[in-house]
């Protein structure tokens, strides 16, 4: 297997499912899926193709929360970003921490950090914030203003 | 010189209380007992509980979660006891101030004696501060 | 049905320098699980990262911790070159990898310092600690400070390598060969290190895979995975050295990787100075702005790859800086090691990750009022010494042997 198919087969794979795909670099290359198509497009990259979980990204932007995947093929030398946009009303996503086990704790911190809720998760408790935080403030997120409650 | 400054300045029993800190000023406290500046063989020792502290020092920036429990730790320690903040972090929070999860500086929660400037400070500059102290409690 | 009790470590543990809080669940002597409790190191970097600009971003980065004070430094620059297409010169990614090697080096002494200490060799960490100071002082000759050299910025690094002060670091080199062949020696030989480590806290390759486990934690269980390697950047595909992987999985290969380790980094800083007498040139290639964009940068740190993303909207300020340390991925791993353990073995098992709670971003807190019955860091301490001694009974050694003769 080489680079070139592994970046096909995802192609044929996902097929229409992908929003976008572009090659930064050769060494970077960035996928965009719709949030249902996240546990499917792990389950591709990560059981079959064997990629090593980086971490993900939350970012809160304007239009949208965007969840970055990063997930790097060593044996290949390049880093694939599985993106994905969620509402910023609603921010929704299926957990993957069942399909691969290295996610549970960055779910933890992308639900505290930046509201961004994981259906599923087995353990959804705070990791970095102390336990009396108050709800609905979000660090992460554009609209936050450092309060006394901090 | 009372009984009290007697006892406390003669061998210094250190407990290292670590906030939210990178290590580095951690990793300088260990290293002053290290062979290169062996402070053993002026009586200083380092314990593991606060109970037999007679000097405190303070490292790192104390984050909200960790403030209240370094307070916590600070008050079981017998009095008289002596404190010290190492590094840039517990003296002003330095790089760290804007941070949303940080709420003052240590000596807001914690009576602070002596501020030991640096990131981290090298082992020499914590043990002038040591021995400043000393001197200082002595009246000498 | 056993009892099961819960013993608290942490998080104000009198030897480990940062406050974390493991949970221990016990049946008699043995491990059932392990509940790990963080936040106490939380201080918000990643927020505080989008009021700086992309220059200062990288000194706020380097205080993430003070050990990888180089690591993370190199990623987040390398993240910017990304996003901004930036090229750094040639005399620059070899200063910067013979930092990042001189950092290993001490990073992985002071391991092997404090597994020592917490086995009850403390003649190791006094010994370890010892020759650590001659690399420090070096450090202190290239870049100004014993720690936190401050020596990245985007497009190159900051300060030269002056030439006059190569023999120095060489000498310190040669200096360190004794001793680190002696330790790799007293951890080979010594029958009492190989009773206490071997077979314990096995970290299965599957486990490995499963919880993204990196760094020498990955490589002692046969995953050979080193960004160094991986995705060549610095200096690291015009040097030769060699990646470390051994098989079992315990404590013990993840002392053997970071002792060969070691032997590595002596190589490629040789290397590295060798070219820098030969490659002249520029360090710094003075980029002006970096246009809007996103960028990955990647290092491999003492324990594991550091993982930096930069996002750029044009502005001098990155708009979202993402920043994972090894640690992160690695701490959780303990779950898999100490289940079905001993407790007496269990201070080793976690301080075998080489965790760096500072990197993960959190910390933990001891309760003293839960009602339970506490066993405190000094007595799991305490076990832990005593099975040295009786193993040393038992076996009839003497503990690792410091041959004074064959280091000086």
């Amino acid at each position: 297997m080489t680079r070139d198919d592994i970046l096909a087969r995802i192609k044929a794979e996902l097929g229409d499912r992908v929003v976008d795909f572009h090659a930064k670099s050769d060494r970077r290359y960035y996928v965009e899926v719709g949030p249902d198509d996240v546990p499917g497009a792990t389950r591709l990259i990560f059981e079959e193709l064997g990629a090593r979980f980086q971490i993900a990204t939350g970012i809160d932007t304007p239009r949208a929360i965007e969840i970055l995947y990063h997930w790097a093929f060593d044996r290949f030398g390049f880093v694939l970003t599985l993106r994905t946009k969620l509402d910023r009303e609603k921010p929704e996503v299926d957990s993957v921490a069942g399909i691969c086990t290295g996610t549970e704790w960055i779910e933890r911190e992308m639900w505290e950090l930046l509201g961004v809720k994981f259906r599923g998760h087995p353990d959804m408790r705070h990791l970095l914030l102390r336990d009396d935080w108050p709800a609905g403030k979000f660090p992460l997120r554009r609209d936050y203003v450092r309060a006394d409650h901090a | 010189m009372s009984f009290a400054v007697r006892a406390l300045t003669r061998s210094l029993n250190v407990f290292h209380l670590g906030g939210s800190a990178c290590n580095n000023c951690d990793i300088e406290i260990l290293d002053a007992l290290t062979p290169r500046y062996d402070v053993e063989r002026f009586g200083l020792t380092l314990v593991g509980s606060v109970r037999h502290a007679d000097l405190i020092l303070l490292s790192g920036v104390f984050n909200t979660k960790a403030a209240i429990r370094a307070r916590r730790i600070y008050e079981q320690a017998p009095k008289p006891v002596v404190v010290v903040a190492i590094g840039a972090c517990a003296c002003t929070g330095d790089i760290f101030r804007k941070s949303y999860n940080w709420d003052g500086p240590v000596d807001r929660y914690i009576p602070v004696d002596a501020y030991v400037a640096g990131c981290p400070p090298k082992p020499e500059a914590m043990l002038e501060a040591v021995v400043t102290l000393v001197k200082k409690l002595r009246g000498a | 049905m056993p009892r099961t009790a819960i013993i608290p470590i942490g998080p104000y543990h009198p030897l480990q320098e940062e406050p974390e809080f493991f949970k221990l669940h016990v049946e008699g002597e043995t491990v059932v699980g392990l509940d790990i409790e963080l936040g106490y190191n939380h201080r918000g970097i990643e927020k505080l990262s989008e009021s700086k600009t992309f220059e200062q971003t990288v000194f706020l980065v380097e205080r993430i911790c003070g050990i990888c004070s180089t690591s993370h430094p190199i990623a987040c620059v390398q993240a910017i070159e990304d996003a901004g297409n930036i090229a750094v010169p040639e005399r620059a990614l070899y200063i910067r990898s013979l930092i990042g090697e001189l950092e290993r080096l001490h990073s992985h002494l002071l391991w092997l310092g404090l597994a020592g200490h917490f086995l009850g060799f403390n003649t190791v960490w006094m010994w370890v600690w010892r020759y650590r100071e001659d690399l420090l002082d070096i450090m202190e000759l290239l870049t100004g400070n014993r720690n936190h050299y401050a020596m990245m910025k985007p497009g190159g690094v900051r300060r030269d390598i002056r030439r006059e002060d190569i023999p120095a670091v060489r000498k310190m080199l040669d200096g360190l060969k004794g001793p680190l062949a002696l330790f790799r020696d007293a951890v080979a030989e010594d029958p009492v290190i190989h009773a206490r480590l071997k077979d314990v806290g096995v970290l299965t390759r599957q486990e490995v895979i499963d919880y993204c486990a990196l760094g020498p934690t990955a490589r002692a269980s046969g995953v050979a995975i080193d960004v160094r390697r991986d995705h060549p950047h610095a200096a690291y595909g015009l040097v030769e050295w060699d990646v470390c992987v051994e098989h079992n999985g315990d404590v013990f290969d993840k002392a053997v990787v970071r002792i060969r380790e070691m032997f590595e980094s002596v190589r490629i800083v040789a290397q590295c100075l060798d070219r820098l007498e030969v490659v002249g040139g520029p360090i710094d290639s003075n980029p002006k702005e970096i246009p809007p964009g996103e960028g990955i940068g990647h290092y491999e740190a003492p324990r594991g790859e550091v993982f930096h993303y930069v996002r750029s909207d044009g502005g001098n300020r990155p708009a979202r800086h993402k920043v994972r340390a090894p640690s992160y991925m690695n701490v959780p791993t303990d779950r898999a090691a100490v289940l079905g353990g001993s407790v007496s073995d269990a201070t080793i098992v976690l301080a075998a990750v080489d965790p760096c709670y500072c990197c993960t971003e959190r910390m933990a807190a001891l309760d003293a009022s839960t009602g339970r019955r506490l066993m405190g860091a000094k007595e799991l301490l305490r076990l832990s010494w005593e099975k040295t001694e009786r193993l040393k009974r038992e076996l009839g050694a003497e503990g690792p042997k410091l041959d004074l003769a064959r280091t000086e």
